[in-house]
C-alpha cells in the first residue's frame, strides 16, 4: 500500500538573530550581526498509511508544529523529501490544498461577528463543495456535535469549546483525506475535549482519513492514536505502537493501596508517590510487582489494592529525561 | 472560473454582513474620513476667492466637487493594508488563509469589495449633505459616469495590488513601518490626495504619468467632474488596466519569492 505521508531525511532549520543583552550589544549587533542556527526539526523519517490516527508527540519546541506545516505546505523544508497523497506539499497546489486541513487549536477562521452558519457558506465556496453534498455534511457534523442550537449566534458569542467545535467544522466541511491537527483540544474542559476526540474518531472511521495529531494531553492520544512518533529536539525519539512505548519506556508499575490503619510505613515495599488518607499509591519496579503485591497481601490487612501500568504522561515524560541524561 | 465567481459572491456577501453588524460605527468612520477633504476644501475654496474666485484653474465650485467626490474614492482606496499583512504574519492568521486552495489576496480584494459596496450607499446621503454645504458645479457627461464607475474599481485594484506588495516586505523582515510611512508619504503627494495635480509643479506631474498613485486617486476624480474628452478617459482606463496587468505580473513574481520565506512566525 503507498504510505499517505511519507517522510524522508526532513530538516527544518531557522537562523536566528542573537545578541546579548544591554545598550552596549545592541550598538554592537548593528554593525555586527550574530546568528545562530536552530535545527527546529534534523532529519525526521516516517511514513504513514491511508486511515492511520498517529499522535506526534514532545515537549514545547520538539519541532512537531513545524513538521505538521512543512507537511501541510506552510513552510519549505531546508532539506529532505516530502509527500502527502502524493504531492509535494510546498507547492501548495489547489489540488493538494483541497484534500487536506490544519486545525490550530489557537488560531480561528471562522469570521467573528457572524454566525458559523454563515462562514460555512464561505468555506463551500473556497473548497467549491457541491451545494447537496455540502448541506448533507454541515449538517450531519452539526449533529455529530450537537450544534443545532448555537449555530445562527455570532461566533463572538460562543464559549472556547463552542467555537472549538465550529472551527472544526468550518476545517472539515470539504471532507480531507489527511488531517493536520495541532493541539485541537488546547484549553478546553474534560467533556468536550471528550467531544471533539469522539468526533475526530468518527470522522476518521467515516472518512478513512489519516490524522495526524499533537497534543499535550495524553487522554487524546490514548483515545485516538494506536502508534505514536515521539520528537525531542527535532529528532525521532520513538516511532511505534502507544502500546509498546508503554512497555519500552515503562519499568515501573503503580499499585493503589487501602489500609485500615493508615498510619502504616510503607516505604519497604516500594516507592511511596501519594498518601491521601488510607489510600497510599507506590511505585514498584515492574519485575517486582508480583512479589510486592503477595507480600503487601500476607504481611498487611488490605482493603482494597490495584495494580496498573505508570500513566502515559509519565512513560512520555521519562522518555524525554531518558533522552536528556543520554546527551 | 465559476469558482471564482461563487467564492467573490460569498465573500461579498460576508463583507456586507460584517459591515452591516457594525452599520453605526461605519457611519462615524466615514463622517471622520469627511474632516480631510473639508479641512482642503476650506483652504482652496479660501485661496481661489482671495484671487478673484479662481486658483489654479479651479473655481470654489469645481473644488467643492473635486473634494466631494474625492470622498468617495478615498473610500474605494482603503484596501488591505501593509500593517495588516505585518499583522497577519505576526499573529499566524496568515497560517489558515495560506491553507485554502484560493490566493490569499482573493481573499482581500474580495472582502474589501463587499465593504466598498455598502460604503457607496452609506456615502449617497454624506455626498448630498456636503453638496447642501458647499455648492458643488458638476457638469457631467453620461460617458463620464461610466468610466468614473469602471476607474474607481480601477483604483480599487492598484492600490490592493500596491499596499499587497508593500505588505509582502513582511515576509522578510516583520517590521516595516518606516517603509510603509515613506510610501505614504510619496502616495500623498503624487495621487491628487492632497491638492488636484494640475496645482502641483510641472515636474511633479509628469513624475506622476510614470508612476501608479494618480491613477488611484486623481484619475477617478477628474474622470467625473473634469473636462477630459473620451479619448483621455478611455486612455486612462487603459493606463489603470496597464498598471493592474503589469502589477498582477510583479505580484506573482514576488509572491513566489515570498512564500518560501514564510516562517509561519505567528503560528
Amino acid at each position: 500500500m503507498t504510505p499517505t505521508i511519507s517522510v524522508s531525511k526532513l530538516s527544518k532549520h531557522y537562523k536566528v538573530p542573537e545578541r546579548e543583552g544591554g545598550m552596549k550589544a545592541a550598538v554592537i549587533s548593528l554593525f555586527n550581526r550574530k546568528y545562530r542556527t536552530v535545527k527546529a526539526v534534523d532529519d525526521i523519517s516516517f511514513s504513514i498509511e491511508p486511515g492511520e490516527v498517529v499522535g506526534f508527540l514532545g515537549p514545547n519546541g520538539a519541532g512537531k508544529t513545524t513538521t505538521l506545516k512543512v507537511l501541510s505546505g506552510l513552510l519549505h523544508p531546508t532539506s529532505g523529501a516530502v509527500n502527502v497523497l502524493g504531492y509535494e506539499p510546498t507547492k501548495r497546489s489547489h489540488d493538494y490544498l483541497r484534500q487536506v486541513a490544519l486545525v490550530m487549536g489557537n488560531r480561528n477562521q471562522l469570521s467573528w461577528d457572524l454566525p458559523a452558519i454563515d462562514s460555512f457558506e464561505l468555506q463551500r465556496a473556497i473548497y467549491g463543495i457541491p451545494v447537496p453534498e455540502f448541506k448533507k455534511t454541515r449538517d450531519d457534523f452539526i449533529d455529530l456535535l450537537e450544534l443545532k442550537d448555537l449555530v445562527n449566534k455570532p461566533i463572538r458569542n460562543l464559549s472556547l469549546g463552542e467555537r472549538m467545535k465550529m472551527e472544526i467544522v468550518g476545517a472539515l466541511l470539504h471532507r480531507p483525506k489527511v488531517l493536520f491537527l495541532d493541539e485541537p483540544t488546547i484549553g478546553l474542559d474534560v467533556t468536550m475535549q471528550r467531544r471533539i476526540r469522539a468526533f475526530i474518531k468518527e470522522y476518521n472511521q467515516r472518512w478513512g482519513a489519516t490524522v495526524l495529531l499533537t497534543s499535550h494531553y495524553m487522554a487524546d492520544v490514548e483515545a485516538l492514536c494506536k502508534r505514536v512518533i515521539v520528537i525531542h529536539h527535532g529528532r525521532t525519539l520513538f516511532d511505534g505502537e502507544l502500546s509498546t512505548l508503554v512497555t519500552q519506556f515503562s519499568s515501573f508499575k503503580t499499585l493503589g493501596v487501602t489500609l485500615p490503619n493508615p498510619e502504616v510505613d510503607l516505604s519497604q515495599y516500594g516507592e511511596v508517590l501519594t498518601r491521601d488518607g488510607a489510600r497510599v499509591t507506590l511505585r514498584v519496579a515492574k519485575s517486582k510487582t508480583s512479589q510486592v503485591t503477595a507480600n503487601l497481601l500476607s504481611d498487611l490487612q488490605v482493603d482494597d489494592l490495584t495494580v496498573e501500568d505508570t500513566p502515559i504522561d509519565d512513560v512520555i515524560d521519562s522518555v524525554f529525561t531518558l533522552n536528556e541524561e543520554i546527551k | 472560473m465559476r469558482r471564482y465567481i461563487d467564492f467573490y459572491l460569498a465573500s461579498m456577501k460576508i463583507a456586507i454582513l460584517s459591515q452591516i453588524q457594525y452599520s453605526v460605527a461605519n457611519y462615524f468612520y466615514m463622517i471622520g474620513m469627511v474632516t480631510e477633504p473639508v479641512i482642503y476644501l476650506v483652504v482652496w475654496t479660501t485661496i481661489a476667492k482671495q484671487q478673484g474666485g479662481m486658483a489654479g484653474g479651479y473655481t470654489a465650485g469645481a473644488f467643492a466637487a473635486y473634494y466631494i467626490i474625492w470622498t468617495l474614492v478615498r473610500n474605494m482606496n482603503i484596501v488591505f493594508t501593509p500593517y495588516g499583512w505585518e499583522w497577519r504574519i505576526r499573529e499566524g492568521q496568515l497560517s489558515m488563509e495560506l491553507m485554502r486552495p484560493i490566493h490569499p489576496i482573493h481573499g482581500d480584494v474580495a472582502y474589501f469589495a463587499g465593504w466598498k459596496t455598502v460604503v457607496i450607499f452609506l456615502w449617497l446621503p454624506l455626498a448630498a449633505i456636503l453638496s447642501w454645504i458647499f455648492k458643488p458645479d458638476f457638469d457631467i457627461r453620461w460617458m463620464e459616469v461610466i468610466v468614473f464607475s469602471l476607474a474607481i474599481w480601477g483604483a480599487y485594484l492598484i492600490r490592493t495590488i500596491l499596499l499587497s506588495l508593500l505588505g509582502m516586505i513582511t515576509f522578510w523582515t516583520t517590521r516595516v513601518s518606516a517603509i510603509f510611512d515613506l510610501y505614504f508619504g510619496l502616495e500623498l503627494i503624487l495621487s491628487g490626495r492632497l491638492v488636484p495635480m494640475t496645482l502641483m509643479p510641472t515636474w511633479v506631474q509628469n513624475l506622476s504619468n510614470y508612476l501608479p498613485f494618480k491613477w488611484t486617486f486623481f484619475f477617478p476624480i477628474e474622470a467625473l467632474v473634469g473636462n477630459m474628452t473620451d479619448t483621455q478617459l478611455w486612455s486612462g482606463v487603459g493606463m489603470q488596466v496597464l498598471w493592474i496587468t503589469s502589477g498582477t505580473l510583479f505580484l506573482n513574481l514576488i509572491w513566489k519569492s515570498a512564500i518560501k520565506q514564510y516562517s509561519a512566525v505567528g503560528g
